[in-house]
Order: C-alpha cells, then structure tokens, then sequence
C-alpha cells in the first residue's frame, strides 16, 4: 500500500493554518506595520535617527526594511512566530484531535515533522510579507535609491536590495530558534495560550539578560543577539563573524529545543479528547 | 503473524498510585462483536487507548493483528480503525474536508471512498457544514463515517451511542450491526448492556480496571445463574423428592418454584416428579439477563449507580 509521509502532514497543516482566522492575526500584522511606518514618515518630520540606518529611511526607501528587522526584534516577529509555533500541537489537544490523527497511517514522527516545517514556514512567510512590504512602501515613500552602509560606503540601489533579501534569510535563522522554543512549550503545556506567552517570555527575558549590566560576556550567546547578525552585510569586507555565530548559536537553541518537542509527543500519552 | 484483530496480554496503566487498567486479557477473534462492558471510569477507555497506541502501558502489550502499535507505530493501525470517546474533529473544518484530512493522513485510495462513508452515515447533505456547528449525535456519526473511510477489518467503537436520543441510537445499533454482518469485527465498548447483549457475541466484563469475565456471551448466559420456574400441584412435596435428588429447588413467589440446574438435572426431576404423581403446570426457562449476572459477577455490586439499564422510550 503506498503510505503517506512528511509531505501529506506538512501540507495538511498548512491547509489547517490557512483554515484558522489566527494565522491571518500575524500576517495582518507584518502587512500593516511596513505600511503605518512608513504612513508615520510621510506625515512626521525627523527619523528614528538612534538606529541602525535610521537616519537614512528618507533618503532610501531600502533602509525602511532594516529598520523594521531591528523594531520587529523586540517583540513583534517573536510574537508572530510563536502565534503559530505555541499554538500548532497545543490545539490539537484543545480541539481533541490529536488522537483523531493519530489512529490514521501516519506516524508520530511524520505528523511532529509537518508541523514543525509549517511553523517555520509561517515564521518565514511572516518575515517575507514585511520585507516585501517594507520595501515597496519604503521606496514608493523614499525612493529606491542607494544605501549608506555601516561603514559610511555609499551601496547601489540593486547591491543594497540583494543585501537586504540575504539580510532577511540571516534574520529567520534565530525566528526558527524561536519556532522550535514556541514548539516545544507547546508540546511540553499542551495549552496555546501557555506556550505562545512563554515563548514571547523567553524571548524578552534573552533581551533582558543582554542589557543587565555585569552579563555583557553572555552576549554574543543570547538569542536576541542573533537578530542583529544580518549588519554584518553591511560592512565592508563583508563581517562574516556574527552571521556564523548567529548560525551556530540559534542552532545551539533550535536543537535541543526541538528534540524535547520530538521526544514529548513522540512518547506522550494521548489521554484527551 | 497472528491473525486475531487483538490479542491483549497482561494490560496495565498505572497513573502514579492509581492503578487504571491491571493485567488486561483481552482476545478478539475475525467476525467478532466484541463487548467490552463496565461502568463509567472502570477503565474500558485507557485500554482502548492503548489498544490504539495513543497511551503506553506500563506493562502488558497489546497486539493488533499481531502487531505493538508501540513498536510498529502506525503501521500497527493498518486495518483498524475506530475512536475513543467522542470522536473529534476540526471545527473550523467542514466535515468533508475533515474526511479529505483524514483519507490524505491514510493514504492509498482513501480520498475516493469520502462521497460513500458521508452517505452511509447520511451526512451527505451537511457535508459542506463545519464541523464546529455539528450536534453530538451528527460528530458521533461523522466518526464511524472516519472509521469507514479506511476501510477497516478491525472496528474499535468507545460507546457510539451514548448522548443519542433513542432514534439515533436504534441507527447507530443498525449500522454496527450491518457492518459485523458484512464481516467486520467489531470491538464495542459500552456501559449498557442491553446493547451489548443485543449486538455482541463475545464480552470482556471490565470493573476497576480488572477483566471479571471474558469469553462468549452465550456461554456466560447459559453456565451462569441460567434460571427456570416450575409450578406443580404439589410444592411441598416436590420439594423434598428436588432435596432426595441433590437439585437445589426453593420457592419462589407464590406457589411456584425455581431452580438453577443444567439440562439433564431438569429431565431427572420432572420424571421423578412425574412418577410420585406430582402434575406440572408450568416450566419455563428464562436466560439469566446480563445485567443480573454483571451483578453477580462483580459481588456486591449495587445495580443503581453502577451499570445502566438501557433507557426507555416511554409513551405517552
């Protein structure tokens, strides 16, 4: 008999999430803030001069993105990416589904494997809407005109978009830590409410850690910090080192992070529904 | 490989002090309707739940056409199908796209036989409808219509008619009955035992978590208590010709009489009562119901709270 895999449970999940009126709550979100920022620039004077390409956002509509990726840190892309990752096994429990799909030809395994893989593509589709957003909006506002780079190097129009794009995929490799921190209070509470707010919880509580005075030395091992590893593109040579080290440390916390989740509902006993 | 759709051995569950579930053996031979009786929380549902390999037991394994589902995993499932409690479903899904779900997670040609099961269970109509707007009675059917959907050798159905109103149940009683004669094997867990009695062949009595009987039902009516009334001319006399015979004979209400003995006892003593001149009136056989033998059975058990009676229909 031909068996279904990892392909049927991960397109199902994302039929699932396309189904839910909570997944268009995130995307809604990484919709409207590009564009309310950039409507707060045509109808303000001054810019966030105290970030990261801040002061350019009216000379080039391509720092608008930027700027969003550095705002969204605090809270808004965390709490995005764990409105679907908290809530993707969790549900299951509040819906009492769990064992409905689990008495199917699908192992434990292949249905873990299809929601995580829609939890990060949710995150990345999240990421993806703003980006496009940021820079339509940004450039329709600003112009698409060069960009000044972290070194003072005037960058094309066209080399700052590309950097921009690769900027963005460094940015979800720490979202994914994220996703699978998110997957695993869900696994772990089995309540969506518990794992979404834990998730958005351990992000601000990396934040915290970081500007404590007396832990500067944890810094570059915090997950917060990974969000800022994509500046390295705008240096030049280009700084390779924080976007290693964002790799291997949101690897560092994806990880075991994903093997507890695995492990929780692969052995977990489904007594509810 | 074995062929009997479930061969449990010595299933235990232990929720930390609590024993749930001790040392369960359970045999479901093909083309059984199978019983699965006890009161509310006796434990019938966490055994088919490990059954179904949604909860691990702490001792014991339980075989599906001799396969772990705790080791093969879903492979295990290949021909059973069913559900425990109520069946669940996506609410913010319309019943047939739940089915479409369901016939992808199954593979092979389940997605063609969708149209089929929502007609059998006659949700064709409402199959449009989400799920979350369903009555209980429309859910319960929407799950034997998942169960069919995968068309199964092995039916596992946790009390499908409780919360029905009498109609639904009568439907629900003739689709499990349609379904064993198609050759199905049905493992039917319920606390009501007219209905078990009605549909089932073998039975397992389960209370506090503990099989008390397991084995045909037929058997377990006629070896057990099985009761006949005799009214003769002469009660007190065929009393003591019953004492001389060793049958334990005893009054019942009025002038009759009762007796618990097999076949040839019986023959014996009508004879004998025949020859001491004695005329008999009556004799009639009554199968001992279920539920006076789960009483019996389980000692001491009070028939108020613990099983119960099927409902009736009352007419006005």
């Amino acid at each position: 008999m031909s068996r279904p895999g990892v392909a049927t449970a991960y397109r199902w999940e994302v039929r699932k999430l396309v189904a839910q009126k909570r997944t268009y709550l995130g995307l809604g979100a990484a919709f409207a803030v590009p564009l309310i920022f950039v409507t707060a620039l045509h109808f303000q004077s001054g810019s966030p001069n105290d970030v990261a390409f801040g002061r350019y956002v009216r000379e080039s509509g391509l720092a608008v993105p930027l700027v969003l990726l550095l705002f969204g840190s605090i809270w808004l892309f965390p709490l995005i990416t764990a409105l679907v990752a908290g809530d993707i096994i969790a549900s299951e429990d509040h819906n009492g589904t769990l064992k409905t799909i689990l008495t199917r030809s699908l192992d434990r395994g292949q249905v873990f494997a299809g929601k995580a893989l829609a939890a990060v593509t949710y995150a990345a589709l999240a990421l993806a809407v703003t980006g496009v957003a940021a820079v339509v909006a940004g450039s329709l506002e600003s112009g698409f005109n060069p960009l000044i780079d972290l070194s003072g190097q005037p960058v094309s129009a066209s080399h700052a978009l590309a950097l921009v794009g690769a900027s963005f995929l460094v940015y979800l490799v720490p979202m994914m830590a994220i996703a699978c921190i998110g997957l695993c209070l869900s696994a772990v509470t089995r309540n969506s409410a518990a794992a979404v707010v834990g998730t958005l919880m351990f992000a601000l509580l990396m934040q915290l850690i970081g500007i404590l005075p007396g832990l500067g030395g944890l810094n570059p091992y915090l997950l917060s910090t990974q969000l800022s590893a994509w500046q390295g593109f705008f240096r030049v040579p280009t700084d390779w080192e924080p976007i290693v080290r964002g790799l291997w440390v949101s690897g560092a916390y994806a990880l075991p992070a994903l093997a507890a989740a695995y492990l929780v509902f692969l052995r977990r006993d489904v007594t509810g529904g | 490989m074995s062929d009997r759709p479930i061969e449990a051995r010595g299933l235990t569950k232990l929720y930390g002090e609590r024993l749930a579930v001790s040392a369960v053996d359970v045999t479901v031979e093909p083309g059984d309707v199978y019983g699965y009786l006890g009161p509310n929380g006796a434990g019938k549902t966490t055994s088919l739940r490990m059954m179904l390999g949604l909860i691990r037991p702490t001792a014991g394994t339980a075989l599906l056409f001799g396969r772990d589902p705790q080791l093969a995993g879903a492979r295990a499932l290949d021909g059973v199908a069913g559900f425990v409690e109520a069946p669940r479903f996506y609410p913010y899904l319309t019943a047939r796209k739940n089915l479409e779900l369901l016939a992808a997670f199954d593979g092979d040609d389940a997605g063609s036989r969708i149209s089929a099961v929502l007609d059998a269970v006659d949700l064709a109509d409402s199959a449009g409808d989400r799920v979350g707007g369903y009555s209980h009675g429309m859910q319960q059917r929407l799950g034997i219509a998942a169960a069919l959907l995968l068309d199964p050798r092995l039916l596992i159905l946790d009390e499908p008619t409780t919360g029905l109103d009498p109609a639904g149940m009568r439907d629900m009683r003739d689709l499990v009955r349609r379904l064993a004669a198609d050759g199905l094997t049905v493992l039917l867990s319920s606390h009501l035992m007219a209905e078990v009695e009605e549909l089932c062949n073998r039975v397992a009595i389960i209370r506090t978590g503990e099989i008390l009987y397991e084995g045909s039902l037929d058997q377990l009516l006629r070896g057990h208590g099985q009761s006949r009334r005799i009214r003769v001319t002469d009660p007190a006399r065929a009393l003591t010709i019953a004492q001389t015979m060793g049958i334990d004979l005893r009054r019942s209400d009025g002038d009759g009489l009762e007796l618990e003995a097999g076949d040839e006892a019986v023959v014996g003593l009508t004879v004998a009562l025949g020859e001491a001149g004695i005329g008999i009136r009556e004799l009639t056989t009554g199968r001992a119901s279920l539920e006076h033998l789960f009483f019996q059975l389980t000692e001491g058990g009070d028939a108020d709270d613990e099983l119960a009676v099927e409902p009736q229909v009352v007419a006005v």
